[in-house]
């Protein structure tokens, strides 16, 4: 043993390795530290949630009049935007990803003898903790401006979880886009298509007012499927029964499709 | 235990159909530094990246302190430190949080990490800075902070890739210094670099790489010996003496450049005082008027260009 191992931090490592608790504590370091940026810059965390509440009040005072939705637009509204909100935290993510790995920080982490997914869980953690009190605060100007839930306190917690899990598989499709694209100019291409994806939906107006392709298009989106079901679920204009389904089979597949596929790429950055 | 703290053989690392490592050979003594000199693209970042278990090499052996980056990369992760060339850190966060994280992902344990993150920062003069968030620091200040995080955990091996590339001469004196300081710690450091003057300062030995491959290795001594320490240089004030002088340097003909657009002769010499009487004695007798006569270090271009120069005709 060379001089610099008996050293007390060198003591202390030599016990470290890729047991179950160092994981949990790596996971936990890197949850932290998404935090603490949080700390370090609340304007930024702050328009992140106004933005999808100004879409809402936009929607639901300037635009919504016109729709042709039975029962009062702000309730067929919120359940939509909550749905929006879900995928366009995908660009969130991306951002974050792609950030990292331009500053370089991602190489001292992989260099480090940290456990190995670590650094996504990290991430995957913040997103959806940021998701989880951006729902609460665009439901919350919802309530504000009219919206209620009528389905009973175990469907709400019900439609929370649908939104989740669309945000949970939008997370893993956002850290392997930014792992492929790996610059910012493409994270903006990919920002700019999220928009009519995002549209392309029943998030605002029902399929039924659409041409017929159109409404077709929209009806398959997956996004629709989840906003749907939350819409049943919340006892909103809308919302069908038996869509509970299609609301959990279409997020999972797409986990289960994006979530090995960034994994993968990330242990391909050694390639 | 092996004798070396970093043992490559061999090494190949292709890009598409570019060879970034073409069989590239290293040993490197325990608690020695170690330079990596080289032109951009020679291979001296790819090896680096191999080395800290960043990136993996197609064919060869390589070890770091004892262990194989492939089957062993986390215990090679635990005694070691790596300076990328750029800032490895987080922008958002402290100084202090910085040094903190990796603390706790070296798994110091909360209060371990927080006072060495403290102690580290007292070393590098960074204590009064620590919550300042990293982007608002200089680049010296950066530079500092991110060699104290390659330090966490008093590493076997430190890397350091390029540690001053883009610094003022300032920064650079200031990395110079933190390095200089290690070295009596018994760490081992392989330090890459374009600057032939920071090899020569910082390391015990210089291996040259070109094109994925070392084609000359020594201490700096030896290395400069081979191209002569110093050069002679000439500028005639009439052009078509220009030969005429050349052959009056004292060293062979061969050894002698002739710049014709800038009307200068030069020559790499052993004893500079010497060669410098020598050459202005010589040009006055025969009366070849000069407008300069300069004795100047060896450029890393003139070392380079001799010593792949060297390589090409040990081939022939």
């Amino acid at each position: 043993m060379s001089a610099v191992g008996t050293t007390e931090a060198g003591a202390v490592r030599a016990g470290a390795g890729a047991s179950p608790a160092y994981a949990l504590s790596d996971c936990l370091t890197m949850t932290r530290r998404e935090l603490a940026h949080w700390a370090r810059q609340p304007v930024q965390v702050l328009v992140g949630l106004v933005f999808p509440v100004m879409l809402l009040l936009m929607f639901g005072y300037l635009v919504g009049g016109g729709r042709t939705v039975d029962g009062d637009y702000v309730d067929y509204l919120v359940p939509g935007m909550l749905t929006l909100t879900m995928v366009f935290g995908l660009e969130g993510t991306m951002t974050a990803v792609t950030r990292d790995l331009e500053k370089g920080v991602i190489d001292r982490f992989r260099s480090m003898p940290m456990a190995d997914g670590a650094v996504l869980v990290g991430r995957a953690a913040a997103d959806m903790l940021q998701s989880a009190v951006g729902l609460l605060v665009l439901a919350g100007v919802g309530y504000a401006i009219g919206w209620r839930a009528t389905g009973g306190p175990a469907s709400f917690l019900g439609a929370l979880g649908l939104l989740l899990l669309l945000r949970f598989a939008m997370l893993w499709i956002g850290i392997f886009l930014a792992l492929v694209a790996g610059r910012p100019e493409l994270v903006q291409a990919v920002q700019i298509l999220v928009w009519p994806v995002g549209f392309l939906s029943n998030a605002f107006a029902s399929p039924d007012s659409m041409p017929g392709w159109l409404g077709t298009a929209v009806e398959w989106n997956p996004m629709s499927a989840t906003a749907t079901a939350v819409r049943d679920l919340f006892g909103n204009p809308g919302g069908e029964p038996g869509h509970l389904t299609a609301a959990v089979v279409w997020p999972l597949a797409l986990l289960l499709l994006f979530f090995p596929l960034a994994v993968r790429r990330f242990g391909r950055l050694g390639k | 235990m092996p004798s070396e703290a970093v043992l490559v053989e061999g090494a190949r690392k292709r890009y598409g159909d570019k060879d970034a490592l073409d069989g590239l050979d290293l040993a490197i003594g325990r608690g020695t530094v170690h330079g990596l000199l080289g032109p951009n693209g020679a291979g001296k970042t790819t090896t680096v990246r191999i080395l800290a278990t960043l990136l993996r090499h197609d064919e060869g052996l390589v070890r770091v302190a004892g262990h194989d980056v492939r089957t062993g990369a986390r215990e090679v992760r635990r005694r070691i430190g790596l300076l990328g060339q750029h800032a490895a850190l987080d922008e958002e966060l402290g100084g202090r949080q910085n040094l903190e994280m990796f603390g706790r992902l070296h798994h110091l344990g909360a209060r371990r990490a927080g006072t060495r993150a403290d102690e580290l920062l007292e070393r590098f003069g960074l204590a009064d800075t620590g919550r300042k968030p990293v982007r608002h620091y200089s680049g010296g200040m950066r530079r500092r902070l991110d060699l104290a995080a390659s330090l966490i955990t008093e590493p076997e091996v430190l890397f350091l890739d390029e540690p001053t590339t883009g610094l003022d001469p300032r920064a650079r004196g200031e990395v110079w210094e933190a390095v200089r300081s290690l070295v009596g710690g018994g760490v081992t450091v392989l330090l890459t670099t374009q600057y032939l003057e920071e090899a020569d300062r910082l390391a015990d030995r210089i291996s040259v790489v070109d094109r994925g491959r070392v084609v000359a290795d020594g201490t700096p001594d030896q290395l400069k010996a081979r191209v002569g320490a110093d050069r002679v240089d000439v500028v005639v004030r009439d052009a078509t003496r220009l030969d005429e002088a050349a052959g009056l340097l004292p060293v062979a003909r061969a050894e002698v450049t002739v710049d014709v657009d800038r009307r200068r002769v030069g020559a790499p010499v052993a004893d500079r005082m010497a060669a410098l009487a020598e050459t202005v004695r010589a040009l006055g007798a025969a009366g070849i008027e000069a407008e300069d006569i300069a004795l100047r270090r060896p450029t890393l271009d003139e070392v380079f260009l001799r010593l792949t120069a060297d390589e090409k005709e040990a081939a022939a």
